[in-house]
C-alpha cells in the first residue's frame, strides 16, 4: 500500500497515526506540510528513522523546496520523488491510502 | 491504468485542489487514464466561475476548466455538498429558486453515486484534502 | 506496471464487480462537518452492492459516543443516523481499541448499534467490532479502495 501523510507532525498526529498502522514493506510518502517530517534533528526524527527501518519513506520534492528545506537538513536515506515518482508509486502499489 | 481522483478542500485555503492537480497532470502525462475527479466536502469550491485570484497567482478554478477541455477530464462537484456551499448550475439554481448559478466550465453537478463509481471503475482512487 | 489480478475481484451475481470499500473515520463529531458528509457517501454507497466497511481511528471514535444531544448546539445531530447503518446493511464498524483506551473510553461508552442476520433468522447483532491497532493494519491491507473522511 501506499501512504501519502500531507499535515505536518508538529500540528498532527497524522504521520502517527500512519506509522502506527502501516505494515512493514510499506511506501510511505511525504506532501504538502508533511515534508517537515523529513527534516533532522526535530522532536520526530527518531519516529521517522524508526519507521524508516521496515518501510521506505519518499518525500515530495517541489513541497520541500516550496519550504526551504535543503538536503543539508534532511535526515539521510529519504527518497525525493516528483509528481511522477508520486504516479509510479500509486501504480506499482496496490492501493492509496492518504492520511488527511 | 485508470485513476479516479476525490478532492476534499476547496481552492487556495488548502494546498489539496494544487496537489491533486499536478497528481492529476502527472497521470495524464505518464499516460494513464483519468476516469473521473470528483469534490466533495469544500472542494466543491473548485468548481464555482465567480473567483478572481490576484493576477499574479494560479488561476486554479480556470486551471481545472482547461483541464477538463483538452483532455474531455469527467470533473464532478457533488450536489448535496454543493448545495450546502451555493455552487449550483442552472437547472440547480431553477429548482431551488436561486437568482443565479456559478458553476464553472467543464465541471457538472452530480450525486455520490459518482464518487462510488468512480472507486468502482478506477484501478486506483487517490483522495486528497485536508 | 503492476498489472489487475482480476481472478482476485469478486463478481457478484449480476456480474457486477465487488470491491471492498472501507470507509475510514478519523474526525470527532460537529467541529468539522467531514464525519457527517462521510456518513452520507456510507449510505448512498450502500446501494451498490460493494463489501462495504467503515474504520472509526483516533477522534473518529468519538462519533459513536453515546447521548449526544445537539439541541442548544444548533448543529445538526448525526447520531441517530448510525442506527440505520445496519438497515442499509453496514454492518462492519470497527473500532480502534487504543483510540478508545487514550481516550478513556469503553464499548459501554458508544451506542448499541445492530443489524438483523438475515441468515440467522434475524438474529440482532452488534455491528461495531472493536479490533487492535495491529489487526485494524490487517483489515486495511485487505481493502481494494480506502476513502477518509
Amino acid at each position: 500500500m501506499l501512504h501519502t501523510v500531507n499535515k505536518s507532525p508538529f500540528d498532527s498526529h497524522s504521520l502517527q497515526t500512519c506509522l502506527g498502522l502501516a505494515k512493514a514493506g510499506s511506501d510511505i510518502l511525504l506532501i504538502e506540510d508533511a515534508v517537515y517530517a523529513a527534516m533532522s534533528g526535530t522532536a520526530v526524527t527518531s519516529m521517522v528513522e524508526s519507521a524508516m527501518s521496515s518501510s521506505t519513506i519518499y518525500a515530495l520534492e517541489s513541497d520541500l523546496r516550496a519550504r526551504g528545506i535543503g538536503s543539508e537538513k534532511m535526515i539521510s536515506g529519504i527518497n525525493l520523488v516528483g509528481y511522477d515518482g508520486f504516479v509510479e508509486l500509486a501504480v506499482t502499489n496496490d492501493k492509496v491510502q492518504s492520511w488527511l | 491504468m485508470k485513476f479516479s481522483v476525490m478532492v476534499n478542500e476547496g481552492p487556495y485555503t488548502h494546498q489539496a485542489a494544487d496537489t491533486a492537480y499536478h497528481f492529476t497532470r502527472a497521470v495524464l502525462d505518464a499516460g494513464h487514464e483519468i476516469f473521473r475527479i470528483f469534490f466533495y466536502h469544500d472542494g466543491v469550491h473548485n468548481g464555482t466561475r465567480l473567483t478572481t485570484p490576484p493576477q499574479d497567482d494560479r488561476h486554479i478554478v480556470d486551471r481545472w476548466s482547461e483541464l477538463a477541455h483538452d483532455h474531455d477530464i469527467d470533473l464532478v462537484v457533488c450536489v448535496a455538498a454543493a448545495q450546502r456551499r451555493g455552487i449550483l448550475d442552472k437547472e440547480e439554481a431553477k429548482r431551488n429558486g436561486k437568482d443565479g448559478d456559478n458553476i464553472a466550465p467543464g465541471f457538472r453537478i452530480s450525486g455520490l453515486g459518482q464518487l462510488i463509481e468512480a472507486g468502482i471503475e478506477a484501478d486506483r482512487l487517490v483522495v486528497f484534502g485536508d | 506496471m503492476k498489472q489487475i489480478d482480476w481472478s482476485s475481484l469478486v463478481i457478484n451475481e449480476s456480474g457486477k464487480v465487488v470491491k471492498k470499500f472501507m470507509y475510514v473515520n478519523r474526525h470527532a463529531p460537529h467541529g468539522t462537518i467531514y464525519p457527517l458528509e462521510g456518513l452520507e457517501v456510507v449510505l448512498i454507497g450502500a446501494a451498490f452492492d460493494q463489501d462495504v466497511s467503515m474504520a472509526f481511528i483516533g477522534d473518529g471514535v468519538f462519533q459513536l459516543n453515546k447521548g449526544q444531544d445537539t439541541a442548544d448546539s444548533g448543529m445538526k445531530n448525526v447520531a441517530p443516523t448510525y442506527g440505520a447503518l445496519g438497515d442499509y446493511e453496514v454492518t462492519k464498524l470497527y473500532v480502534e481499541q487504543e483510540s478508545l483506551d487514550e481516550r478513556g473510553l469503553e464499548l459501554n461508552d458508544l451506542m448499541n448499534l445492530t443489524w438483523e442476520d438475515e441468515e440467522e433468522n434475524w438474529a440482532e447483532k452488534p455491528s461495531i467490532r472493536v479490533v487492535s491497532r495491529a489487526q485494524l493494519s490487517d483489515l486495511l491491507e485487505q481493502q481494494d479502495v480506502i476513502l477518509n473522511f
